[in-house]
């Protein structure tokens, strides 16, 4: 085994574990007293690993130079694009982190812990191994290790009791979740007998049997879970609430992006040659999250909450692009992929910023009445979002939503694309809900606290990406998703 | 005009404007904004002076590739020209009508405005599918705030009603859309123009179209988001809302549904027909009890919009010019008529006609103003309705009796309604003393008036200005049409001529005896 050629592909996760391990004992040496400069320290390391990911982004690699460690790991333009996607999240979610724990959020422990930046390195680490797992043993590695990261994270306001049940019903439900995506690559093994990606896939050719399909549909329950498509997806509202909001952010974004790319290789890669049988699922899958994300949110006064179920209703039109099935659906479910990243990213920045005097976070559709008035800025931004998740043009989300149906109708599926969308506006009723009560109701004026200049910095970034200025990014990232989405889909 | 981008001058001129009175103070928001439609409008005589009337069909055509999916491609013919400039006259008056009216967030309010006024030029010159709808459906945006942050009391109701009416009629149009895009392999409206989809596709292509253009026309029973809209939204918001955004709708039918998909249009004539004829008859009565004046010149745009919508799909070039007339003078007089509520909403904040009465006797210029867009709504000839209107009905006529006598009703019943509410509003004693105090027209709503009111008399006494750019366009549609028109009811049909003259009708009723009578004389002979 080449295993210069293997370290060669892995640097970037290599340099996230060396460099998590550095700032554990630096963290465990200097307390919380270091937790901002372990911080910085871990945004430097993530830039870093994503800067290492653009020569190999920008050519397109696929093809058998791009396994390591004997198969085990596949580190194609797929994965380079789920991981660049990745690592930028976790900076925003180590960006926003700070002001949050030094505000009375955090209960009576004030500031940031030290294992914070820590855990959100070794998640990344977890999240690189699953978008780039070509066997179920590296897959289920992976997942894991993200996992037990997010666990700890989402409890991480240990006198919380939000925080402590937020961080419980996660453990409780991903680790049943774990369990049945277990249960079914053991199926597979037993029926194919290999747990490498090629060799499912090749014991999975012609007539498949009812046990291998048992198998089939375990894994894709698994995974459902992590990446909360209905009806696996009770735990989200509670656990988005329940988190430290940079964390919600974090979840929202991260995870999701490495748990979509994680199904997205399973089914193109392994159940590839049995399209039919996972396919309908998965359109059930899409369907109900766009229909129950809706439906679900439209009663919600939190905000967190709300935005939790807008990310089942986001993950429904990103399956629509999976349920497609082809190259063409594969693309724009990046493309959709990358900009709900920055369109959530942008809407947990804003809710960070709804302070009062005293630091105090407001997170409540009473709290925001009238922000137009008070908060302008931060209003106008929410604005651009919430239209933007809703799919009105000229917003970015238009863009995404867009590619996504157009690749469903060219492929076919138009009486499915014409329910996806009819029940897409569902989901428009309460985006402009927000956007009725920052506008249109009177202010309430709790409001007022300032913001710090690393929230300005990321809300505007977010913004001008998903303002009509963000289509001048959408050539290069076609092509991007593009390169990425065909690595998927190399003839066997 | 060789070479100079008109078209994306005319949208960058409120961008920008719109752009600038976001961050600026009140006062100086509102001059900004006066400034741009002026500079639009102004750009807007130059567009049509130097129209090319039986020139190429698609003048001054801009094309640059943006990116997959996108094209930017603007073009017009003569349709879209009257409508552009139908826009780009209402613009300034809107501004000048929110003057006063509008004291808080005005830089917001203009900005929203030149938004929407780069979105309308937009919809109407776009000449890629794609950039279509992203205009179409981007004004949701501006006009939702419009009428959230500046409407009236129950304006949060109409607001979400309006938002959400519209967006679901527009999503089904985006869905049929990428199969049209799929199956013709281009996204350039004059293409499809041309293109022959099949037969079978094209009613679920029509009707998806269709679900989007009957909500914004609006057509009943898809109207009630309307009545809600204009009677919470403030005054220039319901001129737009009725001059330009329910043009949409009648564009949409005009320029996609009738080209695109001529045999689906015959086939589902039928469906147009019922639902215009019921709105026209239905929705005048309604007028006819409302107490709200802005709510009853609501009502009444629907009745005129069946008139358009009876018109479009008559398959004939009377039809389709009165369609477009109607629509023209419909966008000037419901215009003028909110114009009208607002000058005296903004002195009694009530919209309420038991509230006014003998306005003829304090307001004697503001009383001649409402009386002239009175007539000009019930059609009065010299005025733009009647033209519009006779040449709707007229196309009717030819391709369904039944139609054009139930949407003749419309044209009596508008009459009824409209008559009454000037009877109430103009006329009579002065039964409030405030509404009696109440000052005439200021300078400002006399430049605000004058101007519609030019229009609508240019438009009734010489129409020819107005029909010449359109006619080349209207003809090569309805060429269009022909192959696929369907049947009517009431076209002629040749008989057998008699053998004989009718005179000698008695002679053969006589039968028999008249044979025997004759042959005995020849016998006798």
């Amino acid at each position: 085994m080449d295993f210069a050629h293997s370290f060669g592909l892995f640097i970037p996760e290599l340099l996230l574990s060396f460099s998590g391990l550095v700032l554990l004992l630096v963290a465990a040496w200097s307390g919380d007293k270091g937790a901002r400069q372990i911080a910085i320290g871990a945004v430097i390391v993530l830039f870093a690993a994503g800067f290492l990911l653009v020569p190999g982004l920008h050519t397109g690699t696929d093809g058998p130079a791009t396994l390591a460690f004997g198969g085990l790991l596949k580190v194609d333009s797929f994965a380079l694009f789920a991981k660049a996607l990745i690592y930028l999240s976790a900076i925003a979610a180590l960006m926003i982190a700070p002001a949050f724990f030094a505000g009375p959020a955090a209960g009576n422990e004030r500031g940031m812990r030290a294992e914070y930046p820590v855990l959100i390195l070794f998640s990344s680490v977890g999240m690189g191994l699953m978008v780039s797992a070509n066997d179920f043993m590296s897959l289920y590695l992976g997942l894991e290790l993200t996992s037990l990261t997010s666990y700890v994270l989402a409890a991480i306001l240990r006198r919380d009791t939000r925080s402590g049940e937020a961080g419980l019903k996660y453990f409780v439900l991903g680790a049943l979740a774990s369990g049945i995506l277990l249960y079914g690559a053991s199926l597979l093994y037993g029926f194919t007998g290999g747990t490498s990606f090629a060799a499912v896939r090749a014991g999975l050719s012609g007539e498949m049997g009812t046990g291998a399909l048992f198998g089939v549909v375990f894994v894709l329950a698994g995974l459902a879970f992590k990446i909360s498509a209905v009806p696996f997806h009770m735990w989200t509202p509670d656990v988005y609430e329940g988190a430290p909001t940079p964390v919600t952010a974090f979840f929202s974004a991260a995870p999701k992006v490495a748990a979509i790319g994680l199904t997205a290789r399973v089914a193109f890669e392994v159940f590839g040659s049995q399209v039919a049988a996972w396919q309908q699922i998965v359109m059930f899958m899409a369907l109900a999250s766009i229909i129950f994300g809706a439906l679900g949110a439209i009663g919600q006064e939190n905000l967190k909450r709300l935005l939790a179920y807008s990310s089942i209703n986001n993950v429904g039109f990103i399956l629509l692009g999976l349920a497609v099935a082809n190259a063409d659906g594969a693309a724009a479910m990046l493309v959709y992929l990358f900009i709900y990243v920055a369109m959530s990213i942008g809407s947990f920045v804003a809710l960070l910023m709804l302070r009062g005097e005293d630091g105090t976070l407001y997170e409540t559709f009473a709290d925001i009445r009238g922000l137009s008035v008070t908060r302008p800025a931060i209003a106008w931004a929410l604005l651009l979002f919430m239209f933007s998740l809703a799919g009105i043009p000229p917003l970015l989300g238009f863009y995404s939503k867009f590619v996504v149906f157009q690749a469903t109708i060219e492929a076919g599926l138009v009486a499915f694309g014409a329910i996806a969308i009819a029940a897409s506006v569902i989901g428009a009723f309460y985006y402009i809900k927000f956007v009725k009560v920052m506008f249109f109701d009177e202010p309430a004026g709790v409001v007022t606290g300032r913001s710090e200049t690393g929230h300005w910095v990321l809300l505007a970034l977010t913004a001008l990406i998903v303002s009509p200025l963000g289509y001048l990014i959408t050539p290069s990232l076609s092509d991007l998703a593009g390169k990425a989405a065909a690595s998927l889909f190399l003839p066997v | 005009m060789e070479g100079l981008p008109i078209l994306s001058l005319m949208m960058l001129v409120p961008l920008a404007g719109g752009l600038t009175c976001l961050f600026s103070p009140a006062g100086a928001a509102r001059w900004i904004a006066l400034g741009a439609t002026l500079v639009t409008f102004l750009l807007g005589v130059v567009l049509w002076s130097s129209y090319e009337i039986g020139g190429p069909q698609w003048q001054f055509t801009e094309r640059a590739d943006l990116f997959a999916g996108f094209s930017w491609a603007l073009g017009i013919d003569g349709i879209a020209l009257l409508l552009i400039m139908l826009s780009v006259f209402l613009m300034p008056i809107c501004i000048l009508a929110s003057w006063d009216a509008i004291e808080k967030r005005v830089g917001e309010y203009m900005a929203a405005f030149l938004f929407m006024e780069v979105l309308m030029i937009g919809t109407f010159a776009a000449q890629d599918l794609f950039l279509f709808y992203v205009f179409f459906e981007a004004g949701l945006i501006p006009m939702y705030l419009i009428i959230g942050v500046w409407g009236g009391d129950n304006r949060i109701y109409a607001s979400y009603k309006f938002f959400l009416y519209t967006l679901l009629g527009s999503v089904l149009m985006l869905i049929a859309m990428f199969w049209m895009v799929a199956q013709a392999g281009t996204s350039d409206i004059p293409t499809l123009m041309e293109y022959g989809f099949p037969a079978g596709a094209q009613t679920w292509l029509w009707l998806a179209f269709f679900a989007s253009f009957a909500v914004k026309v609006p057509m009943w029973p898809l109207h009630t988001w309307l009545p809600d809209a204009h009677v919470q939204a403030p005054t220039a918001g319901s001129v737009i809302l009725a001059g330009v955004l329910l043009k949409l709708g009648g564009y949409g039918f005009i320029r996609f549904s009738l080209p695109m998909f001529p045999e689906a249009s015959a086939q589902l004539a039928w469906l147009v027909f019922a639902l215009s004829m019921v709105a026209v008859v239905y929705t005048s009565l309604v007028a006819l009890v409302q107490a709200d004046m802005k709510k009853l010149i609501a009502y009444s745009s629907v009745a005129h919009m069946a008139i358009v919508t009876v018109g479009l799909f008559a398959f004939n070039v009377q039809g389709l010019e009165g369609a477009m007339i109607v629509m023209l003078s419909h966008g000037l007089v419901s215009g003028a008529l909110f114009l009208c509520v607002g000058v005296i909403y903004d002195r009694l904040h009530t919209r309420e006609i038991a509230r006014y009465g003998g306005l003829a006797i304090n307001m004697p210029y503001y009383a001649l103003f409402f009386l002239l867009f009175t007539m000009a709504s019930i059609g009065l000839p010299g005025t733009s309705g009647f033209v519009g209107e006779f040449l709707s009905l007229a196309g009717i006529y030819q391709t369904s009796s039944l139609v054009a006598l139930v949407a003749t009703t419309g044209i009596i019943l508008g009459a009824a309604y409209m008559l009454y509410l000037y009877r109430r509003i103009a006329f009579g004693g002065q039964v409030n003393e405030d509404a009696a105090a109440m000052k005439d027209i200021t300078a400002r709503e006399w430049i605000m008036m004058t101007p519609i009111a030019a229009a609508v008399l240019w438009m009734g006494v010489y129409p020819e200005s107005f029909l010449a750019p359109m006619r080349a366009d209207i003809a090569a549609l309805d060429a269009r049409l022909a192959a696929a028109a369907p049947a009517s009811d009431a076209r002629l049909a040749p008989g057998t001529p008699r053998a004989e003259a009718a005179n000698a009708l008695e002679h053969h009723a006589t039968g028999h005896e008249g044979m025997d009578h004759s042959s005995a004389e020849e016998g006798a002979h």
